[in-house]
């Protein structure tokens, strides 16, 4: 199991959702994960429901058996300011760049700079190593910008090692691309079963394989329960309305005749049925879509109450159980 | 170029006609309805932005109004951010590129254009239309600015601003639609021209190309001295190669950044002027309407126009009058009897004898074990008839209840945003069960979004 979860997924589909249930899934039996949010919309926090983020690493989490989810959310500034701490010992030379402007500018303006920050810093927690030499997290799940930009945000350390051609910046970003290019990572992305996130999903597997970044799995989230089988699905279109009629008039509902209350029903609900056996043979198509991907397919439920605390564990849960953590 | 506090953010006029008139807010149902035909009438509206989350259904939405106000007799041309290559299929184009294109196939006198930003082309052009040809090649080969203007995170967000400026100057098109991009932060693009000021105003640019221009000024010597400290400390951080390359473009740009900048500033102010609209799009999802509330304040505080909300992917049901509970218990009334009555069989399979063994005698439970090979044929075919239809019927029920809890939970979170915004006007697009291939779906989205409005009011 790769070390470094990177999560990713057109918007609107799920990724910071499965990103956390993945960090919770892979933090059960004691194993302590960072899960890690870059960009700054406080979803880590809204799903844990807890309050902001600060730029730290804290728990929020304790997973079934012990384990602990910690949470951190990447603020440029501020890493940048680490950054420059850390390897340069530049904590008052900061404070001057910031005063110039040059802060903002490297965070905001400047191309990729916060991107390579961003990695960078998720790299970092991977990597570090606490007193006894042991890793300070058993894994790192990385909540990543959307399918459409994720292989550039992943690649930036091979831009900027191109442009930086030496010092520090320089081996900084190669030491960044050695770790995402290596079996310590896979990406997953986060799909549903409609035309356009699939679509994205296979062009985003295609990109990433074109950078050579390690593609982990698909996972279909918001699966819906299947309610209609194939026969009832082929009934829809042939049943009589009278006699779908009788029987909702046989389960109480009302009158069966002409103007009854179920009668009223009939063709409401036939309408729903037909609907739903619609999106069910588009479902169908677009799981053979994903089927050609070839690669390991995950599933998640939709939550018909929506996610909250109690679906996060659930979904965890569903996670191990399919051997996704 | 900061808002006053003191000037309240106009609301556009479209808005507020249709929330006049008696009827009022019936339940959760928000208080006023977006008419958008009006607004795309209106010879005054000139730009119309569509915003919002990722995956609401934005750039179809942008997309649908496009082709609309075109059938409605406008000349309008769609710029799109996102390349949704299926977007640009259903508009009959190929392949969207940095020019508009006419789509083929709308009805009626107006026309309808499409485009999709292309960061590079839009900035090499910029480059090209501010600096002199000389100096325009010495940026265009310059290692950084390639990468820059390939795409690096924030290009787009400018680059969007610079092309919707372009398509306004030209003055060809009665009304220009744009979807935002995908942005990380929600209005990325808003700050975009604000970020590029303060950046040109900052005294880094300065210090960038002090090499170049502090040649032998006396009174500028203590500065030097400071500034050959930070570039030194620079030159560390980035490798002297990236900082050469850095200090040539800043350089070479800098005669450029002034109309660059002067047409970032008028962008901005474009969007807030009278004949622009901001029309917030998401779907009736918890994330997504944050998203949204976040937006309109946003807007507000920027002293944009928001016009209203549109709503994606709303869900309703022609038998609503009936609900979950009702719907499920009814489905267990049928499939109850059944069971009971039917002995083996399916129920067989499904439940333990055991559980109805109170009410039945205890031979019952054998005997339907041993006949559970081969009930159906001894039962008769009317019975074999009905039952694929009471099975049915209870999927149906079952469905329904889906349906309806799906409903409840739509209205809970959009009564949860109109509770917070209900200055904020809002039009429901019905739930496709499909996606939009063509035209005519999107010509569907259009009437759906402009039946919103009176859908809504007729029934009241």
């Amino acid at each position: 199991m790769s070390r470094l979860q990177v999560v990713s997924g057109k918007g609107g589909t799920g990724k910071t959702t499965v990103a956390a249930a993945l960090a919770l899934a892979l933090a059960t039996e004691g194993k302590r994960t960072l899960l890690v949010e870059v960009e700054g919309r406080q979803g880590i926090a809204q799903l844990f429901e807890t309050e902001a983020l600060p730029y730290e690493e804290r728990k929020i989490a304790v997973a079934p058996g012990g384990g602990e989810v910690y949470a951190l959310a990447i603020d440029p500034e501020l890493a940048l300011l680490d950054y420059l701490q850390m390897f340069y010992k530049l904590g008052g030379a900061g404070r001057a760049l910031k005063k110039l402007g040059a802060i903002d500018f490297a965070t905001t303006v400047a191309p990729g700079i916060r991107d390579v920050l961003l990695t960078g810093k998720a790299c970092e927690a991977v990597r570090r190593k606490d007193k006894s030499g042991k890793f300070a997290y058993d894994y790192v799940v990385m909540d990543a910008p959307p399918t459409g930009r994720v292989t550039r945000f992943l690649n930036v350390n091979d831009e900027v090692a191109g442009l930086a051609k030496i010092g520090p910046i320089h081996n900084q970003a190669q030491a960044v691309m050695r770790v995402l290019k290596s079996p310590e990572t896979a990406v997953h992305l986060v799909t549903l079963l409609e035309e356009m996130p699939v679509q994205e999903t296979a062009d985003g597997i295609a990109e990433l394989r074109a950078a050579r970044l390690p593609v982990g799995r698909v996972i279909v989230n918001m699966v819906r329960p299947q309610v209609l089988d194939a026969a009832d699905l082929e009934l829809v279109r042939t049943v009589g309305r009278s006699s779908v009629a009788q029987a909702l008039s046989a389960a109480g509902l009302g009158g069966a005749r002409r103007g009854g209350h179920a009668e009223k029903l009939v063709d409401p609900l036939l309408r729903q049925a037909s609907e739903y056996a619609e999106r069910y043979a588009l479902e169908q198509e677009q799981r053979a879509v994903l089927g050609e991907l070839d690669l390991p397919l995950g599933e998640l439920p939709l939550l018909p109450e929506g996610v909250d605390l109690a679906g996060l564990y659930e979904l965890a849960t569903e996670l191990r159980k399919q051997g996704l953590s | 170029m900061s808002p006053d506090p003191a000037e309240a953010p106009e609301t556009a006029p479209e808005a507020s006609e249709t929330a006049e008139g008696p009827e009022r807010a019936r339940g959760l149902a928000p208080a006023r309805v977006l008419d958008v035909d009006p607004l795309l009438d209106d010879p005054k509206t000139r730009i119309v932005v569509c915003c919002g989350s990722g995956g609401v259904g934005k750039t179809t939405t942008a997309a649908a109004l496009g082709l609309r106000a075109a059938e409605r007799g406008r000349k309008v041309v769609v710029l799109t951010i996102d390349p949704a290559r299926r977007l640009a299929q259903s508009m009959g184009i190929d392949s969207l590129d940095n020019v508009p294109r006419r789509v083929k196939g709308t009805e009626g006198d107006g026309e309808l254009h499409a485009m999709m930003l292309d960061m590079k082309r839009t900035f090499d052009e910029v480059v090209e239309a501010h600096a002199d040809s000389e100096r325009a090649a010495a940026i265009l080969a310059n290692p950084f600015y390639q990468s820059l203007s390939a795409g690096f995170a924030g290009t787009q967000e400018y680059m969007a601003m610079e092309k919707l400026g372009q398509l306004r100057a030209k003055d060809e098109w009665d009304l220009i639609v744009v979807d935002t991009p995908p942005s990380r932060s929600a209005l990325d693009f808003l700050d975009a021209p604000k970020r590029l000021g303060s950046f040109l105003d900052g005294r880094l640019i300065r210090l960038l190309t002090a090499p170049a221009k502090l040649g032998g000024r006396a009174g500028m010597a203590f500065l030097n001295v400071g500034m050959s400290m930070m570039t030194g400390t620079l030159g560390k951080l980035l490798g002297g190669q990236l900082l050469k390359d850095v200090q040539t473009f800043v350089a070479a740009m800098d005669t450029t950044f002034g109309g660059f900048r002067t047409r970032a500033d008028a962008t901005y102010k474009l969007l807030q002027a009278p004949g622009t609209a901001f029309l917030v799009v998401a779907a009736p999802e918890r994330d997504a309407l944050r998203e949204a509330a976040y937006f309109v304040e946003r807007l507000d505080a920027e002293r944009m126009p928001l016009v209203g909300l549109v709503l994606n992917r709303v869900h309703a049901s022609g038998a609503d009058g009936l609900s979950a509970e009702r719907a499920l218990a009814a489905a267990e009334n049928l499939e109850d009897p059944r069971i009971v009555d039917q002995g083996g069989g399916k129920a067989g399979l499904r439940n333990s004898p055991d559980t109805y063994g109170s009410s039945q005698s205890p031979a019952s439970s054998p005997a339907a074990e041993a006949a559970s090979g081969t009930p159906a044929s001894e039962e008769g075919s009317p019975a074999d008839a009905e039952r694929p239809v009471d099975r049915l019927t209870v999927g149906l029920l079952r469905l329904h209840a889906d349906r309806m809890q799906l409903l409840a939970r739509e209205r809970r979170t959009r009564g949860r945003f109109t509770a917070r915004h209900p200055e904020v006007a809002v039009v429901e697009v019905p739930a496709l069960p499909g996606d939009v291939h063509d035209l005519t779906g999107l010509r569907d989205i259009g009437t759906r979004l402009a039946a919103g409005a009176r859908g809504t009011e007729g029934e009241r």
